[in-house]
């Protein structure tokens, strides 16, 4: 196990405390719901989709600083991006968080490197990727909440 | 050597005052010996699954190595051994329960697993159309599941009795429930996600004053107090052996041999059968009838070694002991600002589930596990209790007789560090 400290970054103790974008969007054009029944995580994620981008985005939900810290980032990250992008920074993030060997795409993760740690905590992993799946299910259009089971 | 200050005790002073040389028993589990994360290894999520003595690592590993073998078929040496030890396990649990007969004592794979059964078996024969079973909030998914099947199937209604603030179940409540159409009450004797003890004599008692049988689900019972089925006059009793320091894989089925008789089997298979021809099935007696298959036979003898090692120690000295833990622990916890406990029922188990304003639960148990400090954090299959208390998740620290006064402090050190790492 790593050292705590690469884990309770900083920017990612910020984020929990302060979350970006922490509102439902009620002009959401696409909506997610995403469980992790194991933990209880939850978090609901609002798209506003204009002209293939993504002109605003939102979350609400509760779970630990991980998941919350990983949610805040991902809006923040493909806000104003065009959806082509924002699945671009979802496999770069998936990478990150499943390939411990891989080479990172560092340009497109940018402050997302911050989560780079939770790949050394196997427990922690479906609670920083929580959010991605379920912004991946909102632009798939999918009704089905995503689970981390 | 035995101290006067029962705080103390706990701790660097090898003998308790219940009684408990606990300084030794730890040594008889040597997983204790152990580090994680390169800290000594505090474990403290007994209610989850509890840690082996080596007595029960030995009765597995002589029956794999001296008599494996089938049971109850065979003419041979080894099986009539095998079949012996497991025989004689059930003799064990039937002694650790003091039920009546052996043959009331069913091996099934767990607590769950005996839930299932008598809510397949019992339930099919005795549960129909707007009939109702009643449950508290305070139940396991396991006991909750099994009744939602069964109540679908039947057109039946699953009542559930409230608790209060503390995490006590409501007996007024709980009295006015009871009534023409309950079939059944199925309810945990321990609280696994707040440690709250059941007041299983009384909830017994209104139950059969109407005619009305009671299971009770007595996982994190059985482990840590004396459980007398007989005295408690329960009409089925449930627990798992790899809480009570035995292997996984097996549990027990107490049931009154009056009601187990007019059951309907749970399987079918082998074992569990008289006579079979294509056209009709002799079922077999009690309690063959519910074990259909090759049973777990390790299991039985391992969990067979497990009560006699519980049994030796005492668990009136192991509910004292774990209950001189849980006091110096609510005191401990009390004092940390902005941690508040989960369940604090007059009458508790030494299981402390705890939110805190600075830190989810699942990071709790990530920093307390880079110290060492194995805890237990979300729902623990309670979802609807968590939602009676307005929480996703807790934190839960659960205690057993192999557990200090050290390791207590070595927990309020951790949570120390939670603190520090997202002040």
């Amino acid at each position: 196990m790593s050292d705590l400290g690469d884990l309770y970054q900083e920017i990612l103790l910020e984020h929990n405390n302060r979350p970006k974008n922490f509102r439902e969007l009620e002009d959401a054009t696409a909506q997610a719901d995403g469980f992790n029944p194991l933990c209880g995580d939850r978090v609901s994620l609002y798209l506003k989709v204009e002209d293939g981008c993504v002109a605003d985005v939102g979350f609400q939900g509760s779970g630990c600083a991980i998941s919350r810290a990983s949610a805040s980032m991902l809006t923040q990250s493909i806000k104003g991006q065009t959806v082509a992008r924002a699945q671009e920074i979802f496999q770069a993030f998936h990478t990150m968080m499943t390939e411990p060997d891989a080479e990172l795409d560092y340009d497109t993760l940018g402050d997302l490197e911050t989560l780079a740690g939770v790949i050394d905590y196997p427990a922690r992993i479906k609670c920083a990727i929580l959010a991605w799946h379920t912004m991946v299910s909102a632009l798939d259009g999918s009704s089905d909440p995503v689970t981390t089971e | 050597m035995t101290s006067n200050n029962p705080a103390e005790s706990l701790g660097a002073t090898p003998v308790s005052s219940s009684g408990l040389d606990v300084v030794r028993i730890r040594e008889d589990f040597p997983i204790l010996r152990r580090t994680v994360n390169g800290h000594p290894l505090v474990y403290l999520d007994n209610a989850a699954t509890s840690q082996k003595p080596q007595a029960v690592i030995d009765a597995l590993v002589n029956y794999y190595t001296t008599e494996n073998s089938n049971v109850h078929r065979g003419v041979h040496t080894l099986s009539q051994e095998a079949t012996e030890d497991y025989e004689g396990a059930r003799s064990k649990v039937r002694r650790l329960l003091n039920a009546e007969k052996d043959e009331e004592i069913i091996f099934v794979r767990g607590t769950t697993e005996g839930i299932n059964l008598v809510a397949q078996s019992f339930g099919r024969a005795n549960i129909g159309q707007d009939d109702e079973i009643l449950i508290s909030c305070l139940e396991h998914h396991s006991n909750i599941v099994p009744w939602q099947i069964i109540c679908q199937e039947r057109g039946a209604r699953l009542r559930v009795v409230p608790i209060n603030d503390a995490g006590e179940l409501l007996l007024e409540e709980y009295e006015a429930m009871l009534g023409p159409r309950t079939k059944l009450v199925s309810m945990l004797h321990i609280s696994n996600a707040l440690g709250t003890i059941n007041p299983v004599k009384q909830i017994i008692e209104l139950a059969h004053s109407r005619g009305i049988p009671v299971l009770l689900d007595g996982a994190q019972a059985a482990p840590h107090m004396p459980v007398d089925v007989r005295d408690l006059g329960c009409d089925f009793y449930v627990f798992s052996g790899h809480k009570l320091y035995g292997p996984t894989g097996i549990g027990i089925l107490y049931g009154k041999s009056s009601l187990l008789n007019d059951m309907p089997p749970f399987q079918g298979g082998g074992d569990m059968i008289k006579s079979v021809t294509i056209e009709k099935t002799l079922y077999n007696d009690l309690p063959y009838k519910f074990e259909a298959g090759t049973p777990n036979i390790a299991g039985a003898i391992g969990l067979g070694a497990a009560v006699d090692y519980v049994t030796n120690i005492g668990l009136e000295s192991i509910a004292a002991y774990e209950n001189q833990l849980l006091e110096y622990g609510t005191d401990c916890l009390n004092t940390i600002e902005g941690l508040r406990l989960i369940g604090t029922a007059e009458k508790k188990a030494a299981i402390l589930s705890f939110v805190m304003d600075q830190a989810h639960p699942h990071d709790i148990g990530t920093i307390l596990d880079s110290q060492g400090i194995a805890i237990r954090t979300g729902h623990h299959c309670t979802q609807p209790l968590m939602d009676r208390f307005g929480i996703p998740a807790t934190a839960r620290a659960s205690m057993s007789f192999y557990n200090t006064k050290d390791e207590v402090d070595a927990l309020v050190k951790g949570i120390d560090r939670v603190i520090e790492v997202f002040s």
